[in-house]
């Protein structure tokens, strides 16, 4: 898919090829956002395929202890992902997954253990990709708006995202960013965690959300969605007017449609390659 | 101490409707994470002494016997006697058989988990002597007949106004109409009523924040001066001490020491740092006659050697509990025994088992937190994985979570399966939310739907759209087409 949107070549003539991990929630809940980490990646010069075979990184399962349905699905990961220069996915959650925890997993594997290890050290969560990887120096977009940043908690900790999505958001036309003094406080959702402790989670979630509303910013964003869905889902029942987008959808100008549960989502735009 | 472990849901559920609970923890959440951070911004080699006291420590847990017996051998040098604890019963009764020796009829108490760990109160109580704690938290809740919610500050939970009404219900010979509206007030009042309690008391009771092998020095921390009074009036001071305190020497006390503090509460260095070692000696001017050090095991060698004995690296700061969103949610007494907060969902399990604790390591969101301001970076969510597995493995994870992760198994390592369910289930989702955007109640997720709204999914998965804009390509194809 060599088009005119992405003319770039990097190195030796040969194109970076990346797969990209849609991760499951984006997969079932909000195809935009893959469609958008498409855009980034391919105006960054890669060449981007998305592997049929892939499902979930597993994190499921390993974070209820059940190792043996972790190890099966992370096998098919690893599998799926063979043979690309990078793997990328939107979201810090999954890729700490991949480069932290499926290595740990198989550590024992007499065959799986350096494939493993290989996946874990070629994947990337989007924003810090294209930052560090890249070297993309900001986006190109626009969006009208005073927009705050949650730092999800495996980015942040386990990959140490933190200033790529601000350097890149930096080029946003009409975006201002005021800092949420709570950044680095988890949401509440947690994985499983925000149904098997429904309200422990929704205490967490109700402080995040008035932290937010206390910034005065209207748009709220983060990277991963499972944290996006929580923290919208919980704004939307508290009847606050503030939208919530993936970054990659503002970054890949994208701001237009509609945020994280309003109506009005339409794809058919995505299925001829128009967006962007 | 009789855990509630179990109960964790319903004391969390009790914990957030508590309004008194809510309040105190509102405050201290700022309060300790605020100092640590500015103690540490000012400290340039904060995370470089952070390595070093992690390799002090790995260092000592991998020859802990010889630094025991190093220290035991120093200890009976300086006069004082060792007693080795296999466990609580066996600590609780060398406490009882001293008392008895000495004839004793008042302890007074330093701050100890230790103690706590062991339920040394109750027994003291019921074998007929009086117990005063004398730390100011402590004298609270023991006045409240609570445990302690927090390991370094146990009256956390407690707000002012609530202490001035214990106080005024416990102290019955002062004045009714006194002024307990200031926090200074408060203290006053405590002090002068322990004061006395110092003085009649016969047997001193500490804990130890390190065991220094090569001199048998015992030291504790204390911002109160409560622990001195404690260990230097009596005529007996026993120190009660888990065997993983010991550390080689006090160069390897004073380097851990300087990240204690910080990480605690952000002070430099606590207000008193007190090192004893033996009894009283010809030309000392006090101090106790009898010294003796209680080393506690109770389930701590069969952690070594394990993929829990990082945790015996532990220096007790509270770090981890005053960064954790869930204790900073619900408070320590939810966790149900001793040790609450990251530390505790690792302990309970380690010391009770996985059937009585195993709800605590379950109760993290994983956001990793605890263990990015641990100072002995101890790698907190990764031994609460651990647990998880081993209540897995044993079959304790709740019925309903195996079969959905049966189910869930099943379907995600099978490509082409988990699209078709995906496919249908979100595209019968997406149909029903579409005019909304969203759900306000969905009837197989109403732990969700209850307090937030479900965003509707599209109706189509992204790798339905993407094969309509493209067709699916692998890195093969890819590299087929460069080649082109
Ligand atoms: S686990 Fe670490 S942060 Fe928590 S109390 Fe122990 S030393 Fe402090």
């Amino acid at each position: 898919m060599v088009d005119k949107n992405s003319p770039t070549i990097v190195s030796e003539n040969k194109p970076i090829t990346v797969g990209l991990f849609v991760t499951c929630l984006v997969d079932l809940f909000r195809p935009r956002i893959g469609f958008a980490a498409v855009e980034l990646l391919e105006r960054a010069g890669c060449q981007v395929a998305v592997p049929k075979a892939q499902t979930c990184c597993g994190q499921p399962a390993y974070n209820s202890g059940d190792n043996a349905h972790a190890r099966a699905v992370a096998a098919n990961l690893i599998d799926a992902f063979d043979g690309f220069d990078y793997v990328v996915a939107p979201s810090g959650s999954c890729a700490g997954m991949i480069r932290e925890h499926i290595p740990e997993l198989f550590a024992d594997d007499p065959i799986l253990a350096d494939k493993a290890v290989a996946l874990g050290r070629k994947t990337h969560e989007l924003t810090s990709f294209l930052v560090d990887v890249m070297g993309m120096p900001t986006a190109v977009a626009a969006y009208q708006g005073t927009v705050t940043y949650h730092d999800s908690c495996s980015g942040l900790r386990e990959l140490g995202v933190k200033d790529q999505p601000r350097r890149l958001l930096k080029g946003v036309d009409g975006l201002t960013l005021t800092e949420l003094p709570s950044s680095e406080v988890c949401c509440g959702f947690g994985g499983t965690f925000c149904v098997k402790y429904p309200e422990i989670s929704n205490k967490m979630v109700s402080e995040k959300t008035s932290a937010i509303a206390d910034t005065g910013a209207d748009t709220l964003l983060a990277g991963d969605l499972g944290c996006l869905l929580n923290m919208a889902g919980k704004m939307s029942r508290e009847g606050r007017p503030i939208r919530a987008f993936h970054v990659a959808e503002i970054l890949a100008g994208m701001g237009d449609g509609p945020a994280i549960g309003e109506a009005g989502e339409d794809l058919s735009a995505f299925a001829d390659g128009q967006e962007g | 101490m009789q855990s509630t472990s179990k109960n964790f849901k319903a004391n969390s559920t009790k914990a957030l409707a508590d309004p008194n609970l809510q309040q105190a923890l509102g405050k201290m959440k700022v309060g300790f994470v605020e100092k640590r951070a500015k103690a540490r911004a000012a400290l340039p080699e904060f995370d470089a002494l952070r390595d070093q006291a992690r390799d002090i420590k790995n260092h000592t847990l991998a020859n802990i016997d010889y630094y025991l017996e190093t220290y035991e051998a120093a200890v009976q040098k300086s006069g004082g006697v060792v007693h080795w604890a296999r466990d609580a019963a066996e600590a609780r009764q060398v406490v009882l058989d001293i008392c008895a020796e000495e004839k004793a009829k008042s302890v007074t108490k330093g701050k100890s988990m230790v103690s706590e760990e062991i339920a040394l109160n109750a027994a003291l109580e019921a074998a007929g002597y009086e117990v005063v704690e004398t730390d100011l938290g402590e004298y609270i809740i023991q006045i409240r007949g609570e445990a302690p919610s927090h390991i370094i500050a146990p009256a956390v939970h407690v707000l002012k106004e609530q202490v001035a009404d214990d106080f005024r219900k416990k102290h019955l010979h002062l004045d009714p109409k006194r002024s307990l509206m200031e926090r200074k007030e408060l203290i006053s009042e405590a002090r002068g009523v322990l004061r006395q309690k110092y003085l009649d008391s016969d047997v001193g009771i500490t804990g130890a924040n390190f065991l220094i092998a090569e001199t048998g020095t015992s030291v504790i921390v204390t911002n109160e001066g409560n622990g001195d009074l404690t260990q230097t009036l009596p005529r007996v001071h026993i120190v009660i001490a888990s065997m993983e305190k010991i550390v080689p020497t006090l160069d390897d006390a004073s380097a851990i020491l300087r990240v204690l503090a910080r990480s605690a509460t952000g002070q430099e260095f606590s207000a008193y740092t007190t090192f004893s070692t033996g009894p009283k000696k010809a030309a000392d001017p006090d101090g106790p006659e009898a010294y003796h050090v209680i080393l506690l095991d109770n389930g701590r060698t069969e952690m070594l050697g394990t993929e829990f004995e990082d945790m015996l690296r532990c220096i007790r700061c509270g770090a981890c509990m005053n960064h954790c969103p869930v204790y900073g949610s619900v408070g320590g007494h939810a966790y149900g025994w001793v040790y609450p907060g990251p530390m505790g969902a690792v302990l309970t399990p380690s010391f009770i088992g996985v059937a009585e604790g195993g709800h605590l390591p379950n109760a993290s969101t994983f956001c990793g937190r605890c263990q990015d301001v641990c100072p002995m970076r101890i790698p907190l969510p990764k031994m609460m994985r651990a647990y998880r597995r081993k209540e897995f493995e044993a079959g304790l994870a709740p019925p309903a979570a195996r079969f959905g992760l049966d189910i869930w198994g099943f379907v995600a390592k099978r490509p082409s399966l988990y699209r078709l369910a995906t496919r249908m289930a979100i595209g019968l989702m997406g149909w029903r939310g579409r005019k909304e955007g969203r759900f306000k109640s969905l009837p197989l997720a109403s732990g969700w739907t209850d307090h937030r709204d479900m965003a509707a999914p599209a109706g189509k998965t992204f790798q339905d759209m993407w094969d309509k804009r493209q067709g699916a390509r692998s890195a093969k194809d890819l590299e087929r087409e460069a080649a082109r």
